[in-house]
């Protein structure tokens, strides 16, 4: 079919699809809802005036750690149906996903005790400011990091503590930072009225330029690290049915652009999350199937079919319950984040 | 001692597994207590059980939050310091871990908001539906976690294929031989906890509040406090016989670490119960001990001439260090029976009905207010400890389970989480310590409209600042 994992029959070829299908969805649900929030973090301390910074945590309070629960269930999966790859990457990818993990632990907390503190206040908006810096900075690495490929034996890391720590790990870690401030200005717009709405759409605009820089910026990088990506992209008949990807993206930032400009409200958001969703698309063309690069498939690393399908029963109840649910609190928190906010309410209409 | 990276790692393991365990032995029986408080409410119209309930749910909510924020930590260490360790067990731990996540996912999504801010929303029924829900929730977490760390100490249902466990039985896996009883023990323990943490912390808001405080705060914490005393009497003996049998189960299935706990040496019938030691590992004896002969073959074995195994069973290099293990065991099993002592003692005050008022039991009975996380952190040293040098019982040794990662790096992590852990549990800590000293609000202080008007998060449910004086509310900067 894919010419790949062609040995393996029946289930034992099926599970591992499904598998990565199901971990690639709860990865792209962890970057689009997290990445808002760690934006508006990002953005934080830029955002200086008046009550803007309550109003940015207000509009994400409701919501926060919920998202963050997609990250546990994307390492939770990970060790429950491809441990191979669990125990390869997690070592070789010790120093920036234990920052990452810190770096979470203090930006969570912040948020909580920032409501509970006057005079301490400032500590906790360093900390959030910081924290989401640095959690969207190592997560970024980790990408670069993955793109790269690791050292292995075929069950061990075998590199490096600081294998991951290149040039193009570091732009991805940059590339990181600019896009989640994009997702999160436009939340902003979404979420916001006056002044503070005005401010987010030029943010919007200054991140969405330094987006697209960043988007090139990686792509054009790619071909020089030596994986042979770049003839995936351009072997006919291949160009045919991937030239659309860039284009579509294109397309849709100019889009996000004019939207921007012409006072949108809503659309810009979406937009970003479609330019997030192709520029993860495009990297699953470029990594398919090899689950820890350069050189082992989905299929080398997975457990065995019995462990992927008991795994199964239990994802399949518990997947779509939290789809609806994340919906409803959404929906519940519709709408823009009042512009005074008082005592107990949350600052919603 | 060198320090390279497998020390480090056991060591930043039981840091932050330790650190950890606090939150979730505190919540899995808060979550109970406050299930039988609502129900209580429910069943009597009583508007007392209603305030306490909103009392101990901001309790429920920062320990909550806390646990949380120190389990993320626990999911990835096992990939990155115990590398090898996800290799060899995967096919087989990996699923089981998955559940717990699975579970504590869809707990965290589905019914928390709702316990926390949705009881005006969704009403008396669906609210107390909600709180169960939590309950069963925080119970099935645990039975996913023991069923892991039990397979660990008692494997089965598995074959070993290319150097890796597969899983044959998944039946046998999940419910391995240790699993059912160490689960009742754990699940005890933490009731136990539960209920000496909210007496304690009743007998110190009684004993602040001699005279003075408003009748019915006084009344909330009497109530608590005899409904988890008579928790606290009547399940100490059941949690004495669980462990017991559970012992059973040890000398059955690890008598290398039952050798540990008792600090018995030679192979023996009639062992004396050692109640002290010294033992010497060099040696290979005890310098000195106290203990009742024959007894200890007597609790072992139900017969005086029982034979208990020895340490020196087995080689030196599959043995674990005796110290802790002896120690930690008499510390848990300690702290027991001065629980037994403060449920009789609580007994004998209920018939003079000088329960609330005798100042000495009140003292010591807030002095217990930490003894249930001693013994939970000693029984889990014993535990631990107790089943090295291997980490799957007689098939992976500890030293074969660690990462390939450099001792430097596991040097900087482990700084770093003892710094930052430090930080922000202090902070933490330091808020549920103001939320105990505010006590339970009367009953006309509730102000129904608040509820639900929250942001959903753990801990917006406690509405205290964090500074200023205790109960002073904090507004956000305009």
């Amino acid at each position: 079919m894919f010419g790949f994992g062609t040995e393996y029959e029946g289930l034992a070829f099926w599970l591992p699809l499904v598998w990565a299908g199901l971990l690639a969805v709860a990865v792209a649900m962890y970057v689009i809802v997290d990445g808002f929030d760690l934006g508006v973090g990002i953005l934080f301390k830029a955002a200086h005036n008046g009550n803007w910074r309550d109003r940015m945590m207000f509009s994400v309070a409701p919501i926060w750690d919920g998202n963050e629960t997609w990250l546990i269930l994307g390492g939770g999966g990970l060790f429950a149906v491809f441990h191979v790859a669990y125990a390869i990457l997690m070592p070789a990818l010790y120093v920036p996903i234990t920052l990452m993990l810190i770096a979470l632990i203090f930006r969570g907390v912040a948020f909580e005790f920032r409501f509970k503190s006057e005079r301490s206040k400032f500590l906790w908006d360093n900390a959030f400011f910081f924290g989401s810096l640095f959690a969207t900075f190592f997560q970024g690495m980790v990408l670069g990091a993955f793109v790269q490929g690791f050292a292995h034996d075929g069950r061990q890391f075998t590199g490096g503590t600081f294998d991951f720590l290149t040039p193009f790990s570091v732009l991805t870690g940059i590339s990181l930072i600019v896009g989640y401030a994009l997702l999160g200005a436009t939340w902003c717009v979404m979420k916001t009225t006056g002044e503070l709405e005005i401010w987010a759409r030029r943010m919007a605009t200054r991140f969405l330029v330094a987006t697209v820089i960043a988007m090139t910026a990686v792509s054009l990088w790619v071909p020089f690290l030596g994986r042979q990506i770049e003839t995936r992209w351009f072997s006919w008949p291949n160009i045919a049915f991937l030239a659309p990807i860039p284009l579509v993206t294109a397309y849709l930032a100019y889009r996000l652009f004019r939207d921007l400009e012409e006072g949108r409200h809503v659309r810009p958001f979406f937009l970003t999350i479609g330019l997030f969703l192709l520029g993860y698309l495009g990297l699953g063309i470029s990594l398919f199937p090899y689950n820890v690069p350069p050189n082992l498939t989905i299929w080398q690393t997975a457990n065995t079919v019995s462990s992927q399908l008991f795994t199964l029963v239990g994802f399949a109840i518990v997947l779509p319950i939290t789809f609806i649910y994340t919906a409803y609190a959404y929906y519940v928190f519709r709408g823009k984040v009042a512009e005074k906010i008082s005592g107990g309410g949350y600052g919603y209409h | 001692m060198e320090f390279d990276a497998l020390i480090l790692s056991r060591i930043q393991f039981a840091f932050t597994i330790a650190f950890h365990i606090i939150f979730p032995a505190f919540t899995i029986g808060l979550a109970s207590w406050l299930a039988a408080l609502e129900f209580n409410w429910l069943r009597t119209g009583n508007p007392l059980y209603r305030n306490l309930f909103r009392f101990w749910v901001k309790v429920f909510a920062v320990s909550f939050g806390l646990g949380v924020v120190s389990g993320i930590v626990m999911s990835y260490q096992f990939g990155t310091n115990w590398s090898r360790f996800s290799d060899f067990t995967g096919n087989v731990l990996g699923p089981v871990i998955a559940y717990e996540v699975i579970t504590a996912f869809f707990l965290e999504a589905a019914f928390l908001g709702i316990m926390l801010f949705g009881w005006e929303r969704v009403g008396d029924r669906l609210h107390f539906f909600a709180t169960c829900m939590v309950a069963l929730g925080t119970l099935l977490s645990a039975f996913w976690i023991l069923s892991a760390n039990s397979w660990m100490q008692t494997p089965d249902g598995f074959a070993i294929e290319n150097g890796k466990a597969v899983p044959v039985d998944w039946f046998k896996i999940v419910f391995n031989p240790s699993f059912p009883l160490r689960y009742a023990h754990m699940v005890m323990g933490c009731y136990l906890t539960t209920s000496f943490a909210v007496a304690g912390m009743s007998a110190w808001m009684l004993l602040r509040h001699p005279h003075d405080a408003p009748e019915v705060k006084l009344a909330g914490s009497r109530r608590s406090m005899s409904m988890a005393l008579w928790f606290a009497t009547i399940f100490v003996p059941v949690q004495i016989v669980i462990g017991d049998l559970h012992g059973l189960g040890v000398l059955k299935y690890q008598p290398t670490k039952l050798a540990a706990i008792e600090g018995n040496w030679e192979r023996q019938a009639n062992m004396p119960l050692r109640l002290l030691a010294i033992p010497d590992e060099a040696a290979e004896t005890n310098r000195f001990e106290i203990g009742i002969p024959k007894i200890g073959s007597w609790v072992l074995t139900h017969a005086f001439d029982g034979v208990v195994p020895g340490l020196k069973d087995v080689p030196r290099d599959q043995r674990p260090p005796v110290w802790p293990v002896f120690y930690s065991f008499r510390i848990m099993v300690g702290l027991g029976f001065a629980m037994l002592g403060i449920g009789l003692w609580s007994l004998y005050l209920r018939m003079k009905r000088t329960l609330f008022t005798n100042r000495t039991f009140l003292t010591a009975a807030m002095l217990m207010t930490p003894s249930g996380f001693g013994a939970v952190l000693f029984g889990w040293f014993t535990a631990e400890i107790g089943r090295q040098p291997y980490v799957v019982y007689g098939i992976l040794r500890t030293a074969d389970a660690v990462s390939p990662v450099t001792a430097g790096a596991v040097t900087a992590s482990l700084l770093t989480f003892v710094v930052v852990y430090a930080f922000v549990f202090g902070f933490g800590s330091y808020y549920l310590a103001k939320l105990l000293r505010r006590g339970p609000d009367p009953v006309d202080d509730i102000r129904g409209d608040d509820i639900g008007k929250k942001p959903k998060r753990p801990f917006s449910v406690p509405d205290e600042g964090l500074e200023g004086r205790p109960g002073h509310k904090a507004q956000p900067a305009e």
